[in-house]
């Protein structure tokens, strides 16, 4: 710890609440377990694998990416905006990544019906297992983001943030940057690595 | 010492003990009182339940022993649904101790509660002098299981009317808690314990749906059996544990809720989906195999962080509380719910290994330690803490805690060996009779492995001494008070 300038070294401290922190730490070990697993899989049947991927549409999956991406900015834009006391341009910024997820959803949602109207399911092949499993269970977790980021709107437009408290915006912004990495690695693992 | 003598000084400690706080404290609240019953028929239903694992565990060793007045199917449902409704019994007791003192305010009626009391020792006594009475068959076709059949499954085994029973006393329980809820102040620890609460009653209900499909019949089984051990029971748990740890260091609050908030999430994320590791070979889709063994795998985390929770305010006390034995039992539910519960569940909760261990003593093994370290001992925890305050004392003498501290330890080192030799005998097991390639028959292997189940019924005795010492530490009264 450093003495010799203090008030100058600001105490250690994690954006938003301790245990949003917690929460996201358990997602991101569920993920991880989840990924490793599929690349065990996928290890031990290669050809059944990458016959699934060539089916799979790179383009609505890239598409998504720079969605959740530039979700990702502007929720990190809407936090310096309440940190300057810029209300309203942080209500903005909040509720463009409430239509960038949005237009995730239904993107996602499309793919998922074409899949579904395929005649894939869980139980299709094991490559199919872990797509629908990953993709849909990150699906949910978009979902809730959103809802995170609903409510901390709802409550900016009541005034309730400003430059001294905006705690809940950091708390939504963490979750919502859990949700794109999340969605980056599994783009990476699922998509794009043949 | 003369008589007169004897008098004065009988005289002096009896005004001692009226100045004294420790020896003269008052229930927050009067009607905390009635959870005294139902801690005393739980350690008394405590004591049946060891019995019968001690015959049974020599019925592994001496397969005729008490034949054919105590079969081996019946002394394991007598021990399983021992330790079941003992448990409900310290679950309710606690229940009716915390709620009154979270909620500031008298137990909506006490009358109920003591009425409930009865109703559900006499129908526990009913059902266990039942099963043991007349053959399962003929029980089943007495308490007219035609009508509505929900017997023969395992820790279910409870005639259709007892289960009606269970049911009415739970709501009698969940009324009178629920109206004193709402009337009073509501906090984080109460709302998670009336939720663990609610979720046990109403996840009960699946017992009554016994599906002829033998998959469906599964699942339904397990969304009474896991969702209670863990599910539900672990929100009772962390919410039992978070009350008496406030009040032994007087910790803030705050900090105390945040952690149970923690824990009470993790619980459900991992433990919901975590149910597929019972799915893997029930007839279930192959997902659940891959399903299952990730969610499952995090199952630990919840019981970890408990421990991290109980360590770290113990630590971080503002107080020190004059009752040691109930902050050594708080501190090994941490520690024992870990390793029974989180470390042996996830040593054979992943499918592959689940393929080979599946129904050996390695279940057996950790199915003794996680019951005992997440469950018994939290009961145990809250009793140690309540008994004192109901019997008028804030903490026992130094004597009887004494006691109580070497009850702890034989029965918590007992049920390490315990489980130390059915992990040797499960790894035998599978090795012998499912990895060889010359694999012995089942009961071949038994044989083979017999010496590891005569370690266990040593450590049983054991763990019964200390069990009968437990008992002990109630009466013991020491004029040396506790020091704070």
């Amino acid at each position: 710890m450093n003495t010799a300038t203090p008030g100058l070294v600001a105490p250690p401290r994690v954006p938003g609440d301790l245990a949003m922190w917690f929460f996201i730490l358990a997602e991101l070990a569920v993920f991880g377990i989840f990924f490793a697993v599929y690349g065990v899989a996928r290890q031990r049947d290669a050809a059944l694998f990458a016959a699934g991927q060539a089916q799979l549409l790179l383009w609505p999956a890239l598409l998504n990416t720079l969605l959740l991406i530039a979700g990702s900015a502007m929720v990190a834009a809407a936090v310096r905006a309440f940190a300057a006391n810029l209300v309203a341009s942080g209500r903005r910024y909040l509720l463009a990544t409430l239509l960038l997820g949005g237009g995730f959803v239904a993107i996602k949602g499309w793919e998922f019906a074409t899949k579904f109207g395929a005649g894939i399911t869980l139980s299709s092949s094991d490559f199919w297992m872990f797509y629908l499993s990953l993709t849909f269970f990150h699906f949910l977790h978009v979902i809730l983001g959103l809802v995170i980021v609903a409510a901390v709107y709802v409550h900016a437009r009541r005034g309730a943030y400003d430059a001294a408290n905006h705690d809940g915006v950091e708390t939504a912004a963490a979750y919502w940057h859990m949700v794109d990495l999340v969605w980056v690695v599994l783009f990476a693992l699922v998509y794009v690595a043949r | 010492m003369t008589s007169s003598a004897m008098a004065t000084a009988r005289a002096a400690s009896v005004s001692a003990a009226a100045n004294d706080p420790l020896t003269n404290v008052q229930l927050k609240y009067r009607s905390q009182a009635v959870a005294k019953p139902y801690f005393v028929a739980a350690i008394g239903l405590f004591v049946g339940q060891i019995l019968f694992g001690l015959i049974m565990g020599l019925q592994y060793v001496i397969g005729d022993f008490l034949f054919p007045e105590i079969p081996f199917n019946v002394a394991r449902m007598v021990h399983t649904n021992l330790l079941i409704v003992w448990l409900l019994f310290g679950f309710m007791g606690a229940g009716y101790f915390l709620i009154p003192e979270e909620s500031e305010r008298e137990l909506h009626s006490p009358k109920l509660a003591i009425i409930t009391f009865w109703v559900f020792l006499v129908a526990g006594a009913l059902t266990i002098v039942g099963y043991l009475a007349v053959p399962y068959a003929t029980l089943a076709k007495i308490t007219g299981n035609d009508l509505l059949p929900t017997m023969g499954r395992e820790f279910l085994e409870q005639p259709t009317i007892t289960k009606i029973g269970i049911v009415l006393v739970a709501l009698s329980f969940l009324f009178n808690l629920s109206m004193t809820v709402l009337k009073g102040r509501k906090t984080s620890i109460s709302m998670v314990m009336m939720l663990g609460l609610w979720g046990l009653a109403i996840f009960f209900l699946f017992s009554f749906y016994n599906p002829d499909n033998l998959v469906l019949d599964k699942y339904f089984w397990w969304w009474v059996v896991h969702l209670w051990v863990e599910g539900v029971w672990e929100l009772i748990m962390g919410a039992m544990l978070a009350f008496v740890l406030v009040k032994v260091t007087g910790i803030d609050r705050e900090i105390i809720e945040k952690w149970l908030y923690v824990i009470i999430a993790m619980t459900l994320i991992s433990g919901i989906i975590g149910t597929g590791h019972h799915y893997f070979w029930i007839g279930a889709p192959a997902y659940w195999q891959v399903w299952g063994s990730v969610f499952s795998a995090l199952e630990p985390i919840p019981f970890f962080m408990m421990t991290l929770f109980a360590f770290n305010v113990v630590n971080k006390r503002r107080r020190e509380h004059p009752n040691k034995a109930a902050v050594l039992w708080a501190l090994g539910t941490g520690v024992m719910a870990f390793l029974g519960a989180g470390v042996w569940g996830f040593l054979h909760t992943l499918a592959p290994v689940n393929y080979l261990t599946h129904g050996t003593q390695i279940t057996a093994s950790h199915g003794h330690m996680a019951f005992y370290g997440a469950y018994a001992m939290v009961v145990m925890t809250m009793i140690s803490y309540t008994m004192p305050l109901m019997r008028g004392r804030e903490a026992n003498s130094n004597a009887a805690q004494v006691v109580e501290m070497w009850s702890f330890w034989l029965m918590t080192v007992a049920m390490v060996f315990i489980t130390l030799f059915l992990t040797a005998a499960g790894i035998l097991q599978v090795w012998m009779q499912r990895m060889g390639d010359t694999p012995l028959s089942f009961m071949a292997t038994q044989d083979k492995i017999a010496f590891f189940y005569w370690l266990r019924e040593l450590s049983g005795v054991v763990f019964f001494i200390g069990l009968l010492l437990y008992i002990v530490s109630f009466f013991i009264r020491g004029n040396e008070r506790a020091s704070a």
